[in-house]
């Protein structure tokens, strides 16, 4: 099977699957012991009898369940995903303003967490069974079996309240008032802007959280990294570039680390998921305005329809990253059997 | 049976215990962890009769930091953070075993029924496992959640959504690998009944992945199962749990000390869990001991 093929059955596999992600999501709406009206409607309509009979025709909730699920894919595909009664605001549009600001500590936390995952992986595997390589071990460990929501607590009360070194919670101090956005990643519209002083507070606010959550996936990465070099390292092409008299550090770096990473693609793009679920509880610490935060926000009031976006695009967002990594992983490895 | 040649998934158990014996250096953080396990689960069944004060009631001056008469200081209602810390084992704990056990079960079962069966059982299961696999974790069990109300029974029933299909899968691709095994092709031909073929001569060979899993996930369940407390849609307020211990705590970082017990605690199980599940998977997975 070519490489064309494969992507075109992949992406003919998605949609089923966001069928299914919307279907458990209305599932779940079903189940819920909310009123959905409540959900629709701002309270002071609620006794509007118009505005309700009208909201109950629009979401088609004099209906049977099956037409009300018909309705609801319908509104979702048109980008409706109704009213978050906390906000009073369409729970697409808040989705849409927070989600720089979640992009911007994932992929950051993502760089973290894969620069010093591939890093301490080639000297683990370089010097195996060394007191290097327990360490790293150790400290891989360490960041997967730590709770996100205690090392942020921790790390913030070491790093800015007692030692001062970087600056409290959020993204910008609370005297600095952001530029009008353009990517909305304060780090990319300060450069853009060529405004340094903002940049540099920006990335100063930026590199706690990062640090926090990038240390959760980087266990797993520099694992894998590790796994892979020393396959890599024991095969006849690496004596081969070593009899001709290439350096250990060209051998290590040139020969061998390509072929390592080629597996580091797939566990680096999955890692996106565990990113996801440790956003929710670092924006919370840091009260950072991502998505995360607004999920935890949305769920301590129970307000189901910003719940259920929020799971919705979290989901979306799974399902294509893992797409993306597969193909890329596709088209970095001919070897990879495509089925 | 087994004379009908004896298929890998049978020595693991065999070969996890004759590793255990002989490689005792590199299983010492499995040792450990195991002890460290052991404490909490003492500590889980025991609380009452060894910590210092009553986890519910006032004993000292509120926000203390911690002294000879708190060791972990009182938190803001003056109670005392050591107290609530042991007797949190107790809720932390079985939430997680349940969680594992009953999540391991219900995938266990769904995923042999799809595998045996074949057909529509094996295509409702496993799309339903691909559909439940496409959220990421968290945000499916708050969802789950926040529909059937805050509560640590409800956050139970949740993390068991999360986590079945992990199971199913397994079992599923498991139990299909087994049954085209010469044993049961001759159980077959001979004339066995189905359920005894599944029961007796495909099962056995089937479980002991499951197993392995759910030691390696029992970590991550602890983690979420305090997360999910932590954001408040766990155990009620009240109760010595140890993710709403640090919710407590992290609202004012000048009081550290709140959340430091409870914080350790989560750590120190989870690391040992985390060890206890590393070396069960170097013994078990050659290519990761390379």
């Amino acid at each position: 099977m070519n490489i064309y093929r494969y992507i075109f059955r992949r992406l003919a596999g998605l949609p089923p699957l966001l069928l299914g992600v919307l279907t458990i999501a209305f599932l779940l709406s079903q189940v819920s012991q909310v009123d959905p009206l409540n959900s629709i409607l701002p309270e002071r309509m609620l006794s509007n009898p118009a505005a309700v009979a009208a909201a109950k025709a629009r979401w088609g909730l004099d209906k049977s369940p099956l037409t009300q699920y018909f309705v609801y894919l319908q509104n979702v595909a048109t980008g409706d995903l109704g009213v978050s009664f906390r906000t009073k605001r369409p729970v697409a549009r808040d989705l849409m303003q927070r989600l720089p600001a979640t992009l911007e500590l994932v992929v950051a936390a993502l760089l973290f967490g894969s620069v010093l995952g591939v890093a301490t992986g080639v000297v683990a595997a370089r010097f195996r069974d060394s007191v290097f390589d327990h360490a790293v071990r150790l400290f891989a460990l360490f960041g997967s079996s730590i709770p996100v929501f205690w090392s942020g607590l921790v790390f913030l009360s070491i790093f800015s309240v007692q030692l001062g070194w970087t600056p409290g919670p959020g993204r910008l101090g609370s005297r600095t008032a952001a530029g009008p956005p353009i990517t909305g990643l304060h780090t990319i519209d300060s450069l853009i802007q060529g405004n340094w002083p903002m940049f540099f507070e920006a990335l100063s606010h930026l590199i706690l959280p990062a640090i926090v959550l990038g240390w959760s996936v980087m266990g797993i990465i520099s694992r894998l990294v590790r796994g892979s070099m020393l396959d890599v390292l024991s095969q006849d092409y690496i004596a081969m570039a070593k009899a001709k008299g290439a350096g250990g550090l060209r051998v290590l770096l040139r020969h061998a680390l390509p072929n390592a990473l080629i597996p580091a693609i797939t566990v680096i793009g999955y890692s996106f998921a565990y990113l996801l679920t440790g956003a929710v509880l670092t924006e919370t610490i840091f009260s950072w305005p991502g998505i995360g935060s607004y999920a935890v926000e949305s769920a301590r009031a129970l307000d189901y329809p910003a719940i259920m976006g929020v799971t919705m695009l979290g989901g979306a967002a799974f399902l294509l990253t893992n797409l993306v990594t597969d193909i890329a992983y596709a088209i970095v490895d001919p070897k990879i059997k495509l089925q | 049976m087994t004379a009908m040649g004896t298929p890998q998934n049978n020595n693991w158990a065999k070969a996890l215990m004759s590793h255990l014996r002989r490689d005792f250096w590199s299983a010492l953080p499995a040792y450990i962890g195991g002890l460290v396990v052991l404490f909490w689960i003492v500590v889980a069944l025991t609380a009452p009769l060894w910590a210092p004060y009553s986890p519910l009631d006032m004993v000292g001056a509120r926000l203390q930091p911690p002294s000879a008469d708190h060791y972990f200081g009182t938190d803001g209602l003056g109670r005392d953070v050591l107290s609530r810390t042991l007797y949190g084992a107790a809720q932390s704990l079985p939430i997680a075993v349940v969680v594992v056990v009953v999540g391991a079960t219900v995938g266990a079962v769904l995923g042999a029924a799809a595998g045996f069966l074949g057909g529509w059982t094996n295509t409702i299961v496993m799309r339903l496992v691909d559909v439940t696999l496409s959220f990421p974790p968290m945000l499916l069990a708050m969802a789950v959640a926040v529909a059937l109300g805050p509560g640590l029974k409800t956050a139970a029933v949740a993390m068991i959504i999360v986590w079945w299909p992990l199971y199913a899968r397994l079992m599923q691709s498991q139990v299909i690998s087994v049954k085209q095994m010469d044993h049961v092709e001759a159980a077959v031909s001979s004339g066995v009944r189905r359920f005894r073929i599944l029961w007796r001569y495909i099962l056995p060979l089937s479980w002991t992945p499951i197993l392995i899993n759910a030691t390696m996930d029992f970590g991550q369940v602890v983690l979420l199962a305090a997360a999910l407390s932590f954001i408040g849609l766990g155990a009620a307020p009240p109760t010595p749990e140890w993710g709403q211990m640090i919710s407590e705590g992290a609202v004012n970082f000048y009081t550290w000390w709140i959340a430091a017990a409870p914080g350790l605690a989560i750590l120190s199980v989870v690391l040992a869990l985390n060890f206890i599940g590393d070396r069960v998977r170097d013994v078990l997975d050659p290519r990761s001991t390379t």
